[in-house]
């Protein structure tokens, strides 16, 4: 019985530190981030590893989502003789919901635990360290470059995800099922609003972006050096990721849309 | 004065003491042994010394600033002008050897393509690793991977190198080699060296002072020749190698015999 809670106590008090150390981590990258302005190359290069290699699967998963989209809501609406609604139902999702929270899913997935195993590597290899002791401070050599890149990488693959989505809903809906492409685009473009839809949707994936980036940064600088530390930080980033995502996202929609 | 002066060191490991009350002067253009044991913790003094640990009690100080009292961009500008050879080489792997060692030199400087070029050229020469320049990291073995290294520390000809087993994994040929050249440039740039080593005879050869280590404290200290001619019989089997003796091989603990015969620990 003690031996529990002290075990509980001992797992409050490492859940907590590890908290305090992930907002110290977080403080040193973000005043890493103005010094970038002149190693603009530094983040170009991370641009490529993290957004535009992440490419790829979120353009695939972003058509099949929309066309599943299609299909589906093509089946409901059409009961109602609402299926010119499609187009409408099809960009709501996507841009409220799916495209910002299905792109950082996969994020997290494809780019975030790479950035882990990756820093996680330099740091059992010595390679931090060693920069350390040639003055180069890693943090702002190694870690900020990333954190920016995966910051402006998620909102734009959110937006490729949507974009992606709705042409697939589109495809379904007017080529396979016959839908009329005028009612569809019209439709979407008069109910879709440009601030509560569209940005509140920016807002999201930007949220997603930072939290998922830092997660996935965080856990590879604090892994413990070994290969087992590592795999497990990378396991770590992605399930806390999805947490993290999932839960915020409720946050995040309660304060938007909750009214 | 000397260039570090390290006095009262103490620092642990969770309950496990690695240094109580360590004091080492390591003076200026001379080269500086610190030997003992496998896992007295001798990376562990040049960790410290680089700032990178933080002693549990007394100081460090190198060239007169006590390491762990400074800012961090005080910190920064000190370790320009250290260099360190890590025990495991710890090369970036996602660059060539060229353009490892020319990082720091990337990083701190502003200098011409051509200038780096040259520089660069000029250190991996002195390895003998000039023609490996295009390799990746992955595909040095591990006393290559250990000469570009020390190719690395050099290229910002700093004031002092610490050497963390500079001689582990090479031949007799590129060991005698790298002997030399730390030799040779303590002299001819006016370094100021730490070696960290088992081999004794080569070390013992160029080293002007030698620290002894054992169980947290400093054994014995001298020239190579004093230490020879010690009369503790400690020294005298290290410095000879004898598998008999005072110097423990094994990590301290409960007895062999006592470990054979607890049975509670099987479960
Ligand atoms: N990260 C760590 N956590 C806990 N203990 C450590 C850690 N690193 C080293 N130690 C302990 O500190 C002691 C000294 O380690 P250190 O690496 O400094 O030894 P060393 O003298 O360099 O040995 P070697 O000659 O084998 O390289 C060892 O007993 C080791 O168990
Ligand atoms: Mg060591």
């Amino acid at each position: 019985m003690i031996e529990t809670i002290r075990s509980l106590g001992r797992w409050g008090l490492n859940t907590f530190e590890r908290l305090g150390r992930a907002h110290i981590f977080l403080f040193q990258v973000l005043t890493g981030i103005p010094g970038l302005a002149f190693r603009g190359s530094l983040v170009v290069q991370q641009l490529f590893y993290v957004g535009v290699l992440s490419f790829a699967l979120i353009l695939v998963s972003g058509l099949f989502v929309g066309m599943v989209l299609g299909l589906q809501g093509y089946n409901t609406l059409v009961d109602f003789g609402a299926e010119e609604s499609l187009g409408v139902l099809v960009s709501l999702s996507l841009v409220r919901e799916l495209g910002p929270v299905v792109a950082a899913l996969l994020f997290a997935g494809r780019a975030g635990s790479a950035l882990t195993a990756e820093i996680g590597l330099m740091k059992s290899t010595e390679q931090l360290s060693g920069m350390e002791m040639m003055a180069v401070d890693p943090i702002r050599r190694v870690i900020s470059p990333r954190f920016l890149a995966g910051f402006i990488s998620m909102p734009l693959l959110a937006a490729i995800f949507s974009a992606v989505g709705i042409f697939g809903g589109f495809l379904v809906g007017h080529g396979l099922l016959g839908v009329d492409d005028g009612a569809f685009w019209s439709q979407m473009q008069v109910k879709t609003d440009w601030y509560g839809d569209v940005l509140n949707g920016v807002i999201k994936s930007v949220v997603f972006g930072f939290v998922v980036t830092w997660i996935a940064l965080f856990e590879g600088y604090d892994a413990i050096p070994t290969s087992e530390g590592v795999g497990r930080a990378t396991t770590r980033t992605v399930v806390h990721s999805a947490f993290a995502i999932l839960g915020l996202d409720f946050v995040l929609t309660a304060l938007m849309f909750g009214d | 004065m000397p260039l570090i002066k390290i006095r009262d060191l103490h620092f642990y490991r969770g309950d496990k003491a690695i240094f109580e009350g360590v004091n080492i002067d390591i003076h200026r253009g001379k080269i500086t042994a610190i030997m003992g044991p496998s896992g007295t913790g001798k990376t562990t003094l040049l960790r410290l010394i680089g700032g990178q640990l933080r002693p549990d009690k007394g100081t460090i100080e190198v060239d007169g600033q006590d390491v762990h009292k400074l800012s961090h961009s005080e910190l920064y500008e000190l370790r320009k002008r250290m260099g360190m050879l890590f025990q495991s080489g710890a090369l970036l792997t996602d660059i060539n050897v060229f353009e490892n060692v020319a990082f720091p030199i990337r990083e701190h400087t502003q200098l011409p393509e051509s200038m780096i070029r040259n520089l660069v050229l000029m250190k991996l020469q002195a390895v003998g690793l000039r023609c490996a320049r295009d390799m990746m990291p992955s595909e040095l073995s591990g006393g290559m991977a250990r000469r570009v290294a020390l190719a690395r520390a050099m290229t910002l000809d700093p004031m002092m190198i610490m050497y963390d087993e500079p001689f582990t994994g090479q031949d007799p040929i590129s060991m005698g080699t790298l002997v030399n050249l730390i030799h040779k440039m303590n002299e001819a740039m006016r370094l100021t060296s730490i070696i960290v080593s088992h081999d004794v005879v080569e070390t013992a050869e160029i080293a002007d002072f030698i620290y002894l280590l054992s169980g947290g404290k400093v054994i014995e200290k001298g020239s190579s020749v004093q230490l020879k001619k010690s009369s503790s019989q400690w020294v005298q089997q290290f410095m000879q190698g004898l598998p008999d003796g005072p110097v423990p091989f094994h990590y301290p603990g409960v007895s062999f015999s006592d470990d054979l015969l607890s049975p509670e620990e099987i479960v």
